[in-house]
């Protein structure tokens, strides 16, 4: 396993108390598989994907249990120092708004050639020249002459080309995309989408791929890890999940998906609003909004059972997966 | 650029002619030019109607700006009530301020960007609640007062410093008084550093530059603090010309024969020349500066640069 | 933790940064804080600092941590108009009640307005009684803080210079601020030629240092009373608060639910009075209590230059400014009334501090 998070705990320190973020995710991703994770915002995805990066802020962020192992290390114990050389070199990130994410007042070609200059120790000329094959490599028109202009110069779906580029500078191992098309308009998203996915098939990197949108995730995913309140509700191959979910989170989520044929019906909705992070509820968090909740469900914590029977490999924390995969 | 640089010189014109004028009318107000003229003794009425005359103050004032204007721009500043010309006066006084100011700023720069990048980074902690609480301090201690102070103890109870500055002021006399003259914006300068940089220190590209694996080092310095100087550097620009016409106070406490002491006799003798001369240039100063302020601002923000 | 999305091409500014060089008559915060400098000195610019970053919130789109500033709660997606300066004054209220800084500057504050209006209440003493013959004595039984240069009563006299500082300090920031909003919100709502040559007359203010002014103005003034000060201090002083009022005019204006009542057909007046203004006053009251303690300052700086105010007036100027002479030998002489000026300057820009804090939701 390429990556693997095992019971991690992100907690964060506000006025009005703490905020249970991530409580207890586990997921692993091979090299050249890609992992969707999906959720609803504030369901700790994000926070997660930092964790893993070692971009949390802390405070008020931090790491209170679990293991983080890259190739089998766990980087939880390793030093900043150590850290910081895995960052960037061997697992990289990319940002949702690559405008605010690139550095407004250095051009891009600086922000590109600075991966090689510090990790690799090139010499500026050389890394300008890396940078303008970056560019060349994630389709941007003109690198060559582009590469001294600054991020606001550019369009969203170049920038955010720019952003993906940075992240392959070094050819890492993994890649984690937090939600890396949402802010772009729909037709660029799906561009942006395959280019990313073709390099990624091309490196045969991991790809931790951050979003909400299940319409990228049956495009482009391997598996899917479904994330509410800080938790994995759910974990499978993307077709199986399609095919009969085992989590009714999980499921309302796929009825709300807007259906061509279905034109004329009223949209599905998941009735009630994400717990507050503050005051999880007790039980299976998602019990106050699920329409198959019984008793057991606001007092005991599901934990993530082994599904079997509908695909391999697959998990679900709910006390009545069998059911809901049933109907 | 150069379109930008034309407009924004054009649009100095009107200012500097309000800010002149309206200066020149306020020493208009201020007293009778003649009666400086003739000393402590009452002019008489034939000579007073004689000088009138010669210095055209017959005429309506809106003619005698016209004419002064005309004047400076000749290079001719008029004559000062000891028969001096007031452009001799300024080549004396204008060098001290400079010099008083250049270490004003330095003061600014070295320290108030220190203190302000360290309380930035570390906010919240003692070391920036301390210094916090020391600009505050320093900035409801009226300049004056602070520099009473301290020309009382480093200049008189423990002597590290002669208490008065020599007529040729050099740099190593001036550095009290440069600090006094710097205090207040030297501890606003630190509020605004830290305020910048906590600011930007949560910004996405800042946890882009982590998140690329750069020494910390390196992100503070090169992508940190590269955008959160711009609006620090953009207040020390625009406060040298601010700090020019404050060293009024300070050059007079540590007797500083500068800007501030030659406009404090021209007022005391009601010598219009001298004032509206002096002031002339120091509004010049200010709006020059402005002008490189808003230059620099576009060579360090390429977003203003480009639009 | 919640997620901003924000609009793709949306260009964002960078926070704390002064609204650009200024070109004439484009977009709000253009040409404020072109001049960053105020040449009050810091404490203005301090001042002008608190203000933008209030007003900065409504307009500040995608910043960090959502949109903050006073049109926040709410927002253009919360409750009507009607109850938004209720409820952003009233959560600003219980902040401020539980904010030791506040309640501390506070209760100062309060002090200073109670012994400027009844000095007797603790000073049995009459502060132009002076006796040569003690002049530079230290502190004794019955006068704690000695006597100043010409035998006078420190203690007395540093508590009978309160009622004049403050007179002075709330005089000028309410002729300030009325003056100054009006000019600037009418500019910043109406907009247009009206507002561009109001925006070069406060350009040409801000190109004279203060303490010149004064001095040039103050000169020829013979009167003994406080208000050719407080005058020439509204003079030197509306072109601060008029661009801080231009903005907040401009950036509340520009708030969703103000265009709604716009395009729901909405009178000016209505709008101004009914929309704008409760939103845009934060800023400006802000800004002012800042100034009112810069005030106080300022007007002891001209008078230890001589031109502020004169004896027999009784203020803490005159006093540290005629102590100055016999600073080596009395040194208390000026250390009590400059340390009174120095913890009301403090209080008022506390004050200010703790209210802006709590009027701007982003940093909650």
């Amino acid at each position: 396993m390429l990556l693997e998070v095992r019971d991690l705990h992100v907690e964060f320190r506000t006025r009005d108390g703490v905020a249970r973020a991530v409580n207890g995710v586990t997921f692993g991703v091979d090299e050249g598989e890609t992992l969707a994770v999906l959720g609803e915002s504030g369901s700790g995805k994000s926070v997660t994907a930092q964790a893993v990066m070692g971009i949390l802020d802390t405070p008020p962020g931090r790491i209170t249990a679990g293991e983080i192992l890259f190739r089998g290390q766990d980087l939880l114990k390793f030093r900043e120092e150590d850290r910081r050389k895995v960052r960037g070199a061997q697992m990289a990130m990319i940002f949702q708004d690559a405008l605010s994410s690139l550095n407004p007042v250095l051009s891009v070609g600086a922000q590109l050639g600075e991966m090689f200059t510090v990790h690799r120790g090139a010499s500026r000329k050389d890394a300008r020249a890396k940078a303008v094959e970056l560019m060349d490599r994630v389709r941007i028109p003109g690198a060559a002459a582009r590469v001294g202009d600054y991020p606001h110069q550019f369009s969203g779906g170049m920038r955010q080309r720019i952003m993906i580029a940075m992240a392959l500078a070094l050819e890492p191992a993994l890649i984690i995309a937090d939600e890396p098309t949402t802010a772009l308009d729909v037709t660029v998203q799906a561009q942006v989408m395959d280019l990313l996915a073709e390099l990624q098939r091309e490196l045969h990197m991991g790809l931790v791929l951050i979003t909400h949108d299940l319409g990228v995730v049956a495009d482009v995913a391997d598996r899917i890890a479904v994330m509410y309140a800080g938790t994995i509700v759910e974990s499978a191959l993307v077709h199986d999940i399609y095919k009969a979910p085992a989590h009714p989170y999980t499921k309302g989520l796929l009825e709300s998906i807007p259906r061509l044929d279905q034109k004329g019906r009223e949209l599905y909705a998941i009735k009630g609003l994400p717990p507050n992070l503050l005051h999880i509820p007790p039980g299976c968090a998602f019990n106050p909004r699920c329409p198959m909740a019984r008793d057991v469900c606001r007092t005991d914590v599901p934990p993530l059972y082994e599904v079997t029977g509908a695909g391999p490999d697959r998990r679900s924390a709910c006390h009545f997966w069998r059911e809901c995969l049933d109907g | 650029m150069g379109r930008y640089v034309i407009r924004r010189l054009l649009q100095m014109i009107p200012v500097f002619i309000g800010a002149t004028l309206l200066i020149f009318l306020m020493v208009n107000v201020m007293g009778d030019p003649i009666a400086g003229l003739c000393g402590d003794r009452q002019c008489d009425p034939a000579t007073a109607t004689q000088l009138r005359r010669e210095f055209g103050l017959d005429k309506p004032v809106w003619q005698q700006y016209a004419t002064y204007m005309g004047n400076v721009f000749t290079g001719d500043f008029g004559t000062a009530f000891n028969g001096q010309e007031v452009t001799e006066l300024m080549s004396g006084a204008f060098p001290v301020t400079v010099r008083l100011t250049v270490v004003a700023v330095l003061f600014e720069v070295v320290i108030g960007i220190t203190l302000g990048v360290v309380t930035g980074l570390r906010r919240g902690r003692p070391v920036d609640t301390g210094v916090l609480l020391v600009t505050l301090v320093v900035i409801s201690v009226p300049t004056f007062v602070t520099g009473l102070l301290l020309q009382l103890l480093l200049g008189v109870k423990w002597a590290w410093i002669s208490p008065s500055v020599s007529s040729e002021a050099p740099f190593g006399e001036l550095i009290v008084p440069g600090l006094v003259l710097a205090s207040v914006s030297l501890a606003y300068v630190t509020r605004l550093t830290r305020t910048s940089i906590a600011e930007n220190r949560r910004a996405d590209y800042v946890r882009t530059a982590v998140a690329k694996g750069l020494p910390r080092r390196r992100v503070v310095t090169r992508h940190l603090l590269r955008n959160s100087l711009i609006p620090v550097i953009t207040f020390i620009g625009t406060d040298i010309g601010a700090l020019m016409g404050g060293a009024i106070v300070t050059e007079r406490i540590f007797n500083i024969h500068g800007v501030g002491f030659q406009l404090y006799q021209g007022i005391l003798r009601q010598n219009t020349q001298t004032v509206v001369g002096f002031v002339t240039v120091l509004v010049l100063v200010f709006l020059v500066a402005n002008l490189l302020v808003d230059l620099l601002y576009a060579v360090l923000d390429p977003r203003i640069r480009y639009a | 933790m919640p997620e901003h999305p924000t609009p793709p091409e949306e260009p964002r500014p960078l926070p704390a940064m002064p609204p650009g060089p200024h070109l004439p008559g484009d977009g709000p915060a253009s040409e404020d804080g072109a001049i960053a400098a105020t040449g009050m000195g810091g404490a203005m610019d301090l001042a002008t600092e608190q203000g933008d970053s209030l007003r900065k919130g409504p307009a500040g789109p995608g910043a960090p941590g959502g949109a903050g500033g006073p049109g926040g709660p709410g927002g253009p997606d919360g409750t009507g108009p009607q109850e938004k300066p209720r409820s952003l004054w009233s959560d600003a209220w219980r902040d401020l009640r539980r904010n030791p800084v506040f309640i501390i500057s506070g209760l100062v504050i309060l002090f200073l307005v109670v012994i400027s209006l009844w000095p007797s209440l603790i000073a049995s003493g009459n502060p132009l009684k002076c006796d040569l013959a003690k002049s530079q004595e230290g502190s004794q039984p019955g006068h704690p803080f000695g006597y100043n240069g010409q035998g006078c009563d420190v203690y007395t006299r540093t508590v009978y210079g309160a009622r004049v500082s403050v007179t002075v300090g709330v005089c000028a920031t309410l002729g300030v601020a009325v003056l100054g909003s009006v000019l600037g919100g009418l500019a910043g709502f109406f907009g247009g030629a009206w507002d561009a040559i109001l925006s070069r007359i406060t350009d040409i203010f801000f190109a004279i240092p203060v303490v010149l002014g004064g001095l040039v103005l103050l000169s020829v003034v013979t009167s003994s009373t406080v208000w050719p000060v407080i005058g020439f201090m509204v003079l030197l002083g509306w072109p601060q608060l008029s661009r801080i009022a231009r903005g907040s005019v401009i950036s509340t204006r520009q708030n969703d639910y103000v265009q709604a009542a716009r395009a729901l057909g909405a009178s000016n007046s209505r709008m101004m009075l009914r929309h704008i203004t409760p939103n845009a006053v934060a800023p400006v009251i802000v800004v002012a209590t800042i100034a009112l303690g810069t005030y106080i300052s300022l007007e002891a700086t001209l008078s230890f230059l001589g031109v502020g105010l004169r004896p027999p007036t009784v203020s803490w100027g005159i006093d540290i400014s005629s102590a100055s002479q016999y600073i080596r030998t009395a040194p208390h002489a000026l250390l009590w009334p400059a340390g009174a000026l120095a913890v009301t300057v403090l209080a008022f820009i506390m004050l200010g501090d703790a209210v802006r804090d709590a009027l701007d939701p982003k940093l909650r």
